[in-house]
């Protein structure tokens, strides 16, 4: 049972006691897994650690805020060449880790300009247009994108006797679980309830005085500082990094793992992370079928869960709480 | 000085004049109703007040300050709360989350605190919400979401967020339109106990002649974008060109 008995209660991030302790559960075992999982398994779960974090964010713009952006890609270029150049001169790795996210956030804020004219799809059009340019402007630009070569980057450290991957694999780990906790405690504060409430209903929102201005910004500076970091961890993640890695594919899947996670859900980003980079290896025989299957999952998802996997895992806990009532 | 003055304010879409040269004032703790036929300009007036449309010419004072230029949210700190004709709540919202909305402006913001989850702030708030939530009888409904609401829930709760702004001057855009008998008396109940309790100005718009007569202490008549009277409701209602607006040629 749980009973709120004051406002304070009404607060919490878990709310349920067994909430709490499959939670627990589920990061014991994710901390373990270096020691049984395979090297595959490792490989996998830093990639979702660091996708997550980059859908969480796209999340917070597009599924809260309710701005429909395609220019992921670009904001992901932006993160990773950055963390690239500036890995090269050798600033220490927490440093480059933030000036890549503060880079693709200022880039985040001058996309978000025309957001406050526009609105749906002309907004999703001009967010496209600038992943495009992003896109061109390194390929064309062998300064930017370290030439024909691309451009190398210096691997996470072995730390404390661990191997290579298994520390990378838990750097992931715990950005992806800080950016999992901010997130969970951004969305349930004033600024999450601003975001929501312009999604819903712009001129009631600033009629109660939520500056559209301001908010919208904000929440294009917090979404791509994200993709950033997500850019950045995996260019580090792979060592190398060209311009071809950020075609407008790119943003198509990550605008694809928001809208199959759930939209308006911090849960649904995992979810949609983990499908974006789970279903490319289950299919790894048949590659050219992968885009089908996204395009084919979401037609489905959009017809009979519009709340995406999200919404699914809702439910399921739901059926599971009242059970045996219905 | 007058807690709302509107002078000779002028609104044109194009060739279309929505408002031409209206002027009125309001005292603070007024009930002051505007009423008048459908397309005569009354929503567009509110509009204009709340920012939400910038007259072509004219002049809006809202204790001695010139609203005009304004954006809606810089209007709604100087103390002006409003409701909408049509609902316009956060229908994926709970009803408290959209009384908590209420209080954005009151809320000591800080990113930090947000990100941390430091939630002083949130407690403070929420017993002034949980205050209106009493006062307009809305427990029940606390933690459902606006849109698995009744309708006439809905426009209790567009009512209670405009209150938990506390503003100086409430603008109530058809309070009770669409409400059964017994809810348009309790909302009508409500719009008084609200000035004596929280000393609003409550500019009104509304149809419903009989309750309009009954709250306001004076009617402004717009038709086709013009004033045509403005007195006490006796007055009004006895003005041969209320009535030809209202009922025809007689």
């Amino acid at each position: 049972m749980n009973l709120v008995e004051s406002y304070k209660d009404d607060l919490k991030l878990i709310e349920k006691p067994w909430t709490g302790c499959w939670i627990t559960m589920t990061v014991i075992a994710l901390l373990l897994l270096p020691w049984f999982g395979s090297e595959h398994l490792i490989y996998m779960g830093t990639l979702i650690f660091i996708v997550s974090v980059g859908i969480m964010g796209q999340n917070i713009l597009i599924g809260y805020t309710g701005q429909i952006s395609l220019g992921q890609a670009g904001f992901l270029a932006i993160g990773a060449f950055s963390f690239g150049h500036m890995a090269q001169m050798g600033v220490p790795i927490g440093l480059a880790l933030l000036g890549a996210g503060c880079m693709a956030a200022f880039f985040g804020v001058l996309v978000g300009f025309p957001s406050l004219r526009l609105k749906g799809p002309y907004l999703a059009i001009v967010t496209l247009g600038f992943g495009i340019a992003v896109y061109q402007t390194f390929a064309s630009f062998e300064v930017l994108s370290g030439g024909r070569m691309g451009l190398v980057i210096p691997k996470f450290p072995a730390l404390f006797g661990l191997s290579r991957e298994a520390s990378m694999y838990y750097f992931s780990l715990f950005l992806g679980i800080a950016f999992t906790l901010a997130t969970y405690n951004l969305i349930s504060s004033y600024m999450g309830r601003a975001f929501v409430a312009i999604r819903d209903n712009d001129i009631a929102a600033e009629v109660l005085g939520v500056n559209l201005t301001r908010y919208k910004l904000l929440s294009f500076a917090i979404s791509s500082f994200y993709t950033g970091i997500h850019g950045a961890m995996f260019a580090m993640f792979m060592g190398f990094i060209d311009p071809q890695m950020f075609n407008f594919s790119e943003s198509l899947i990550i605008f694809v793992a928001v809208v199959i996670g759930g939209l308006a859900s911090v849960e649904g980003a995992i979810f949609g992370a983990a499908f974006v980079i789970l279903v490319p290896q289950v299919f790894s025989g048949y590659k050219e079928f992968v885009p089908v299957i996204f395009g084919v999952t979401v037609i489905f998802i959009m017809i009979f869960e519009p709340l995406g996997l999200a919404g699914r895992w809702f439910k399921m806990r739901l059926y599971y709480r009242n059970w045996p009532f219905r | 000085m007058s807690l709302l003055k509107v002078d000779k304010l002028t609104v044109q879409f194009g060739g279309i004049k929505a408002l031409t040269a209206v002027d009125f004032a309001m005292e603070e703790k007024e009930i002051l109703a505007i009423i008048g036929p459908n397309g005569a300009g009354k929503t567009t007036l509110f509009n204009c007040v709340s920012g939400v449309y910038h007259p072509t010419s004219g002049e809006i004072l809202f204790a001695g300050e010139s609203l005009l230029g304004l954006s809606p949210d810089r209007i709604a700190q100087r103390g002006i709360g409003r409701t909408f004709q049509n609902i316009r709540l956060f229908n994926n919202m709970s009803v408290l989350d959209n009384l908590m909305l209420g209080r954005h402006m009151k809320f000591q913001r800080n990113i930090l605190q947000a990100f941390l989850r430091i939630r002083k702030e949130e407690l403070v708030h929420r017993e002034k919400v949980e205050e209106i939530i009493d006062f307009l009888d809305l427990a029940a409904y606390r933690q459902a979401r606006v849109i698995d609401c009744p309708y006439g829930v809905q426009k209790r709760v567009e009512l209670g967020r405009a209150i938990v702004m506390e503003p100086k001057l409430l603008l109530l855009d058809e309070p009770v339109a669409g409400l059964t008998v017994e809810e348009k008396n309790r909302v009508a109940y409500l719009v008084t106990e609200m000035r004596g309790r929280f000393g609003f100005g409550i500019l009104l718009i509304e149809h419903d002649l009989r309750i309009v007569s009954r709250l306001a202490d004076r009617l402004v008549v717009l038709n086709f974008g013009q004033k045509l009277a403005e007195g006490n409701p006796a007055e009004v209602q006895r003005n041969p060109e209320v009535i030809r607006a209202y009922v025809g040629e007689g």
